[in-house]
């Protein structure tokens, strides 16, 4: 039961405190894998590009956002791997769970700033919906 | 060759198919609104969205993307046609197109790298303020009824996504609107007001100017800068789809590409375009990524055009302003009030300077060079600066130098040392420093034999190796007899 993890991140504290949960989880059920997922959102992909220099520091800014969390797995010695996806962030999600079957998946239940918490909680909503397994949304 | 045309048009064609009917619905109100930005008849965007479309979907290097006729280009034109009319439009479209598939053959696509994102943030936002206020003469004290229109156009673009995308809400809004105007027969101005909308397949035709110098001297100057905004749009477009996708693109192809559309646009009665920021969004949204999905856009807007020309007239103008109004909006960079706060002044004063040349030249290529020189200047500036550190030690002054020594630098480099000690030993030690040319090396010899001259003991310490093997070649005072003439 849950061996496979789908931890959906975004950079926020909500996302953080969603990959502790992660890790609980991760305690009680020791040979469970956890594959995070970042979602690089179309919408913001003009801004990203725009205040970027280049492809790499792009890349690199992005991964810059999970380091507290990778700090956290590591810190727990938990089996995990890495996504970076691009996409609407909902869909990108709910299909990569299903592509990859996993059991769970976890999340924070809304991302950044108060504008983005809008939008955030679309997306923990859609996966609610459109998901083929359970869906742990942490508060 | 069969593997890359079914890998280049068939790998994703429900998806394909799907989206271009998508863009096409979209791009037929913006080739209009264009047209009239540009001083043209409607049917000269739509012919080049038609053309661009298809031709940088076929010859282009970043599948997915779309192009058209634009605003950024559009805003470029208009006192061409106001001075010399269509034909010189169509022939600075040609020679654009030339001029990009030159820059596009000897890779200048590389180029862009030497763009700061100053100034293409200023780039887009300055583009979306020229939108906005291209719009005011269409909306601003003509009728009641003309704000109510430009506000409900507004409405439903903004709501109706909240509840299904599953259709363009400017499409929605057209149809809802443009049909109560023709139901209660409303006086608002019409597409039909502003230009014809004939329903016939462009047809070929060399433009009607008289093959002169004098012509070319007219048409250069636009032809280069619709190359210049033309480039820039696309490839920073090609770079935002590359990061939808996660794929890589050929920007010199996609240069070439452009080039050949322009040249084939011209050639057929459309006016020169390039990239499109918000249709390729929506494109690769819709679920397009291969080059289908651009040949459909652009095959089913002209499908749609031959069909329907005779309604495209009846469009009501307050509509298409408020879809102007919404390009505007989404093209606009909303961080920029983030990165004036947080960016370096430098910088935030590139960005306002690209948008104020712009927004007062009405030249989209002005402001960018403008941009670029600033950036160049305020660099040289930056690195200008050479701090000396002083420091007594036991035998006398130890002086550290930390910088560019170079040209510019050489001033601030001199001042910083005492010319009136005596008899001392005095250290110059340049570990954190660097020696770039033959001007840097005279300051320093300046500097040592100025010392020198009140019997102090002068020692050069820790040069770098290249600065070691600038000084070795052109300095002077190493030699104790040394006067400065010898320079």
């Amino acid at each position: 039961m849950y061996k496979k993890i789908l931890l959906a991140v975004d950079g926020s504290d909500h996302s953080i405190q969603a990959a502790k949960d992660a890790v609980r989880l991760h305690d009680l059920i020791p040979e469970s894998v956890i594959d995070v997922v970042f979602v690089a959102d179309f919408e913001k992909s003009k801004y990203d590009i725009l205040h970027s220099h280049d492809k790499e520091k792009l890349d690199l800014d992005r991964r810059k956002q999970l380091l507290p969390i990778e700090q956290l797995l590591t810190e727990h010695e938990v089996n995990h791997h890495y996504h970076l996806l691009h996409g609407k962030p909902g869909e990108t999600i709910v299909s990569f769970q299903k592509k990859g079957q996993y059991e769970i998946i976890i999340l924070g239940s809304s991302g950044l700033g108060a504008l983005k918490e809008m939008v955030m909680g679309s997306v923990s909503k859609y996966v609610v919906k459109h998901a083929s397994c359970p869906v742990l949304v942490i508060k | 060759m069969l593997d890359r045309l079914r890998q280049d048009y068939l790998s994703n064609i429900k998806g394909d198919i799907l989206s271009g009917v998508v863009v096409a619905l979209a791009l037929i109100p913006e080739s209009i609104a264009f047209s009239i930005i540009a001083g043209v008849d409607p049917m000269v965007g739509l012919y080049a969205a038609f053309i661009i479309s298809i031709m940088t979907g076929v010859f282009g290097g970043r599948p997915g993307m779309i192009s058209g006729a634009t605003g950024a280009m559009a805003l470029l034109m208009g006192p061409l046609i106001r001075d010399y009319g269509l034909d010189y439009l169509l022939a600075a479209t040609i020679l654009t197109g030339v001029i990009q598939y030159v820059f596009g053959a000897l890779k200048i696509a590389r180029l862009m790298k030497f763009i700061p994102r100053a100034v293409m943030i200023g780039f887009v936002n300055a583009l979306a303020i020229l939108i906005f206020t291209s719009q005011i003469p269409h909306f601003i004290g003509i009728s009641n009824l003309t704000y109510i229109f430009v506000g409900v156009t507004l409405a439903i673009i903004y709501i109706l996504p909240r509840f299904t995308t599953a259709v363009p809400a400017p499409l929605v809004a057209i149809i809802i609107l443009t049909g109560i105007a023709l139901f209660y027969n409303l006086d608002l101005n019409t597409v039909g007001d502003l230009g014809t909308i004939s329903n016939t397949l462009p047809s070929f035709i060399i433009p009607n100017v008289p093959f002169t110098f004098e012509t070319l001297t007219i048409i250069f100057p636009y032809a280069i800068a619709l190359a210049i905004v033309g480039l820039l749009e696309s490839l920073l477009t090609a770079t935002i789809v590359d990061d939808l996708t996660d794929t890589d693109s050929n920007k010199n192809k996609e240069s070439r590409g452009q080039g050949l559309a322009n040249i084939v646009t011209g050639f057929f009665g459309g006016m020169a375009g390039c990239a499109m920021i918000g249709q390729s969004i929506i494109n690769i949204k819709s679920g397009g990524r291969s080059r289908l999905s651009s040949v459909v856009a652009g095959v089913f807007l002209i499908f749609l055009v031959l069909v329907l020309s005779s309604l495209v007239v009846q469009i009501p103008m307050p509509i298409l302003v408020g879809i102007m109004i919404m390009v505007s909006i989404g093209t606009f960079d909303w961080g920029t009030f983030k990165y004036l706060k947080k960016a370096p002044k430098s910088d935030a004063l590139v960005m306002l300077v690209t948008v104020g040349i712009v927004v007062y030249t009405h030249d989209l290529s002005q402001g960018v060079i403008a941009g670029v020189v600033l950036s160049a200047i305020l660099f040289v500036a930056k690195i200008s600066v050479v701090h000396v550190e002083k420091s007594a030690t036991n035998q006398g002054q130890l002086y550290q130098v930390k910088g560019q020594l170079f040209f510019a630098s050489v001033d601030s480099f001199k001042n910083g040392f005492d010319y009136t000690l005596e008899n001392q030993t005095i250290e110059i030690e340049f570990k954190n420093a660097h020696i770039w040319d033959d001007s840097a090396v005279f300051a320093i010899d300046q500097v040592i034999l100025k010392l020198r001259q009140n019997q102090n003991t002068v020692m050069v310490k820790h040069l770098n190796e290249d600065s070691q093997a600038l000084v070795d070649q052109l300095a002077v005072f190493d030699d104790p007899n040394a006067k400065l003439s010898a320079h």
